[in-house]
């Protein structure tokens, strides 16, 4: 029963959450804390705030944990399972449709017309991770770590894992930003 | 040896994507497209508009997608493997360890800093993906396409899965 209970608990945040990331997470916390009620509010903020400090899609940290620590292993399974097959099946099945029939022209068209709608799609991202920034750490730090990403990333053409982990490593060891930081906190 | 390719190209685009999901596009792509070269721009493009346009998280539906793309279901199953296993693991086993150190400016750091990188990768992605729709229909169809769906999408609130079945009306209709 209980694992049932995961299961619709976790399907209903993942089909409802459009758009994917974190706007499944509103949804995940109705079913959690109020509908289910299997933890309450501050718990469940502070798995928000430590999954968010850890790589990966948040929404499968956070179904994946929430699941083990009600139902254990196989909670954490029927979670996961709940919040990414469904949409996975659904995305095969119309992708490979399409292009079963890639030889029609007019299903060509229709893969060509969705490329500029995923264009917007990402540049709103790129606006979003840019703003974020710039809230957070100002916009003269943003445009200098945006320098020396596109510096590093397109110009040099490494390996953005060799940025990423750059930048991990500057934020473990710089001090001098913690003492801003904590400077600006207090 | 194609599933430990499917296994290292989504491990290491979810691994590195700190900012959620939709940081890890990105760095999929370059494994995708510019490493193994399983697809092209294009096809990525398509991935990421239909994705979108279905519910729930973007990055377990690249996976999934990829890898059965490439090696079947099995292929699918190590996609979304390499993508969801490496963090729910770190997360259990570091709970402890992290809820102390969760108020750590070092810590918050770590994903504030990462963001504007990230955005540089979002930013070239976006660059490619109209230089390819350019490529593909023109500057008309692309700029109408384009500015449509920014209107619809961040001006008036539209669901992706409407603006996304316009789109492909659309194309059927005038790029067919």
């Amino acid at each position: 029963m209980k694992q049932m209970d995961i299961f619709i608990a976790f399907f209903r945040s993942g089909m409802l959450g459009y758009g994917g990331g974190l706007s499944a997470i509103p949804l995940m916390h109705r079913e959690v804390v109020e509908t289910y009620k299997w933890m309450d509010d501050e718990e469940f903020s502070d798995i928000l705030a430590l999954a968010n400090t850890l790589p990966g899609p948040i929404n499968t940290k956070m179904s994946g944990y929430i699941g083990w620590r009600i139902g254990g292993f196989l909670g954490m399974l029927t979670a996961l399972a709940a919040t990414v097959l469904p949409t996975v099946i659904l995305m095969i099945i119309l992708l490979t449709v399409l292009h079963a029939y890639n030889d029609k022209p007019w299903v060509r068209g229709m893969s060509k017309a969705v490329v500029p709608i995923a264009g917007v799609m990402l540049g709103v991202l790129t606006w979003d991770f840019i703003k974020k920034s710039k809230n957070s750490m100002g916009w003269i730090s943003t445009l200098i770590v945006i320098g020396i990403s596109i510096v590093v990333i397109n110009i040099l053409g490494l390996h953005p894992a060799i940025m990423i982990v750059g930048l991990l490593v500057a934020a473990l060891f710089s001090k001098q930003e913690e003492k801003e930081k904590q400077v600006k906190a207090s | 040896m194609i599933y430990w390719q499917i296994f290292v190209a989504n491990f290491m685009a979810n691994f590195l994507g700190y900012g959620g999901g939709p940081a890890s596009i990105p760095l999929l792509e370059h494994e995708v497209v510019d490493r193994y070269k399983w697809f092209t721009v294009h096809e990525f493009s398509e991935m990421v508009a239909l994705g979108n346009a279905l519910p729930g998280p973007i990055a377990t539906k690249l996976a999934g997608f990829v890898g059965y793309q490439q090696g079947g279901i099995l292929g699918a199953i190590v996609g979304l493997f390499a993508t969801i296993a490496p963090s729910i693991i770190l997360l259990i086993i570091l709970l402890g360890i992290l809820l102390k150190f969760k108020e750590s400016p070092k810590v918050k750091n770590m994903t504030k800093l990462v963001r504007p990188a990230i955005a540089v990768l979002l930013g070239v992605m976006t660059i490619d993906f109209f230089s390819s729709s350019y490529e593909g229909i023109g500057i008309l169809h692309t700029i109408f396409l384009g500015g449509a769906s920014l209107l619809l999408l961040e001006k008036w609130k539209v669901s992706p899965v409407y603006v996304i079945c316009g789109a492909l009306v659309y194309g059927a209709i005038f790029l067919g």
